[in-house]
């Protein structure tokens, strides 16, 4: 499995840079992805789609939907995508250490 | 992750074969954009599949079990004394090449080896080395050749470029099942470790938690309560819909998709709206959390797994004492259904043959599987005139459907859709005949290929598919592209963006749904999704539902 250095921190990423354990998830990853993903400036609304993601994640082991997302936060998918530009899944739930959803989706 | 190539690029394709080398010389080369990536080994560890460790196909080395020749031979020869149907395939394909060019990945790639013929020949070269006099004697010239890396590689990379969609074998005289090959040499390819993570990690979920995607009990409710607010932000009324009810009559099952992914979501509050219409009427359904999955990723793995992934379907409607099953729209949910579950965990004796509680109607069909899809259901709701339906809620969209492979070709579910469509939605288009029906495209990302790093693949396997559409786009103003499987949900959103980006995708359920008119509900200013319904265009967005758009990422 491949590794990722960042600040001094070494993570098992796979093949599309998702970190391998959500307990291995720190702020230091949030910079890292920030990096890869091309985004400026993390806002509070960043934080924000982060935090959601990661509650719904730690109580349900798995990510929500993308209209959960969307009504929590109160962000439109369109607005999502100005945040993350990879969008929820492959920007947002990397960024946040969660695992890539699989199987009919 | 690749980048796919732009539709200009993509359809710059050659379908003429390299003459010079031979197919059995010419060396087959992992590509990304094609291939998938391999099983991760605490899925295959979860489940107990053979050799789990760390590996790529896009390696050299792959990590195979030393006595690994010895274990595929093996596997072969108890395969053909198993199974009938691949001895027989395996002695009396002529090579006539009727099925040549009916493969969407041949049509939409112009790989040879993904002629259905050729596709089969990668395996039938080894089985007439190892078991035929002539392969033995004879070897190139008989068509045999030695199983090696190479060819093992070979039939890695190309038994996971087949959707099992069996368009081919309905152009083959002699009706040889290409999907039957695929599934033997991904069974046996399974034996040594050699999968895909799209496949292995739904496994190991649907195994864990009894779906795809892993979703636990309190989230699986969770999830349809959501649905349920929505529901009732856009007719005011509030659902209850029971799960895990003991003494229902009918345990409902459907795909996780449904309850996860966009657009499969708005076709999940469509079931849940019938069935609240139905109740009244006398119908008396449960979900459940534990049966939570239709699809079947073990189908795409062995038999042997997907028998044990089936197994929860009547285990559940034993457990809660229902008398029979209805399933949702789904695709391959339903080859298993209707081919091998009666066989795989059944007899099914302690249900009851499914007769519909609203209109008496006996599905005859379902006698053996006492497992009844909800498209079945639905038509003969209306043939018997029991929904209230005002279609021009749909008249926004210009609607054509496409026939998921397992559904058309596996179980004749072809009219159906089509009545419910038609009574639902004043636009209905057909595609060219030669492309639906028993002779559909198949949408190109089935059997487990609806992964994000084989994108290039999907796009080229589907491209008959989007072409249909494009067709139907500019001759009729298609803007709806309807279908009945979960799959299909999923990825014909991406295969429409890329081809035709003017058509969105759509269960039927859900235009259903949009139709229904609900005892007792508000005005509708909405539909399913939150867009204002045909005539309410200029109301205030704000006071329809909350509004999201797309699929998942």
């Amino acid at each position: 499995m491949p590794t990722v250095e960042f600040e001094g921190n070494t993570f098992n990423v796979d093949e599309d840079g998702f970190i391998d354990d959500f307990n291995n998830w720190n702020k230091s990853w949030v910079q890292y992805v920030k990096g890869t993903e091309g985004i400026e400036e993390l806002t509070d609304e960043h934080w924000k789609v982060i935090n959601v993601l990661q509650d719904y994640y730690q109580k349900n082991g798995i990510a929500p939907m993308v209209r959960i997302l969307s009504k929590v936060t109160g962000y439109k998918l369109k607005y999502i995508y100005e945040l993350f530009p990879s969008g929820p899944g492959k920007g947002a739930c990397k960024m946040a250490g969660l695992p890539k959803p699989t199987g009919c989706v | 992750m690749a980048d796919v190539p732009k539709p200009k690029e993509l359809v710059k394709i050659r379908h003429s074969p390299p003459f010079l080398t031979g197919w059995m010389n010419t060396p087959t080369e992992i590509k990304q954009g094609i291939a998938c990536y391999a099983g991760k080994p605490k899925n295959l560890e979860y489940v107990g599949l053979p050799n789990p460790r760390e590996w790529s196909p896009f390696d050299a080395d792959w990590k195979l079990p030393p006595n690994w020749k010895k274990i595929i031979l093996d596997g072969l020869r108890e395969r053909l004394e198993k199974f009938r149907s691949l001895k027989i395939f395996m002695d009396i394909c002529v090579r006539c090449g009727a099925c040549a060019d009916k493969c969407h990945f041949f049509i939409g790639g112009g790989d040879p080896k993904n002629m259905p013929v050729l596709r089969a020949e990668l395996l039938r070269s080894v089985y007439r080395k190892e078991y035929t006099t002539a392969g033995k004697i004879m070897g190139a010239f008989a068509g045999a050749r030695e199983l090696t890396e190479d060819v093992l590689k070979e039939w890695w990379s190309y038994f996971f470029q087949c959707t099992e969609c069996r368009r081919c074998s309905v152009f083959c005289p002699y009706g040889i099942d290409t999907a039957e090959i695929t599934i033997i040499g991904r069974e046996l390819l399974n034996l040594i470790g050699l999968n895909t993570d799209w496949i292995s990690a739904p496994v190991a979920n649907c195994y864990r938690t009894g779906n795809h995607l892993g979703i636990q009990p309190h989230a699986y409710k969770d999830m349809i309560d959501f649905f349920l607010d929505d529901i009732e932000d856009i007719t005011g009324i509030r659902l209850e819909p029971s799960f895990n009810r003991k003494g229902a009559e009918i345990l409902f099952i459907t795909p996780s998709g449904d309850v996860f992914a966009d657009p499969g979501t708005y076709t999940c509050m469509g079931y849940l709206m019938l069935f609240h219409y139905l109740e009244s009427m006398g119908l008396d359904i449960t979900w459940s959390t534990y049966a939570s999955e239709g699809g079947n990723f073990g189908y795409f793995t062995s038999h042997e797994m997907a028998k044990r992934l089936n197994a929860k379907m009547y285990a559940e409607a034993k457990r809660l004492g229902v008398r029979w099953i209805l399933g949702g729209e789904c695709g391959h949910m339903w080859r298993v259904v209707n081919q091998y579950m009666d066989t795989f965990n059944g007899p099914a004796d302690f249900l009851e043959e499914p007769v519909s509680p609203i209109t008496g109607t006996k599905f005859e069909n379902a006698k053996s599987t006492k497992m009844v899809h909800i498209i079945e259901f639905t038509a003969d709701l209306i043939k018997n005139n029991k929904l209230k339906l005002d279609p021009s809620r749909n008249d926004n969209l210009k609607i054509t459907f496409h026939d998921s492979c397992n559904p058309a070709r596996g179980m004749g579910l072809l009219d159906e859709p089509r009545y419910v469509i038609q009574n639902t939605c004043k636009y209905f288009y057909e595609m060219p005949e030669n492309t639906i029906r028993e002779q559909t495209f198949c949408c190109g990302s089935g059997a487990g290929l609806n992964a994000g790093e084989d994108m290039e693949l999907r796009m080229r396997g589907g491209m008959p598919r989007a072409n249909a559409v494009k067709y139907v786009h500019e001759k009729y103003d298609v803007n709806m592209l309807a279908t009945i499987c979960a799959i299909d949900r999923a990825v014909l959103p991406d295969l429409m963006k890329y081809w035709v980006p003017e058509v969105d995708v759509t269960g039927v359920h859900e235009l259903v749904a949009n139709a229904l008119i609900l005892e007792g509900e508000k005005k509708r200013t909405t539909d399913l999704r939150g867009e204002p319904l045909p005539g309410m265009e200029d109301m205030d967005e704000e006071e329809g539902a909350e509004q999201t758009e797309g699929a998942e990422a």
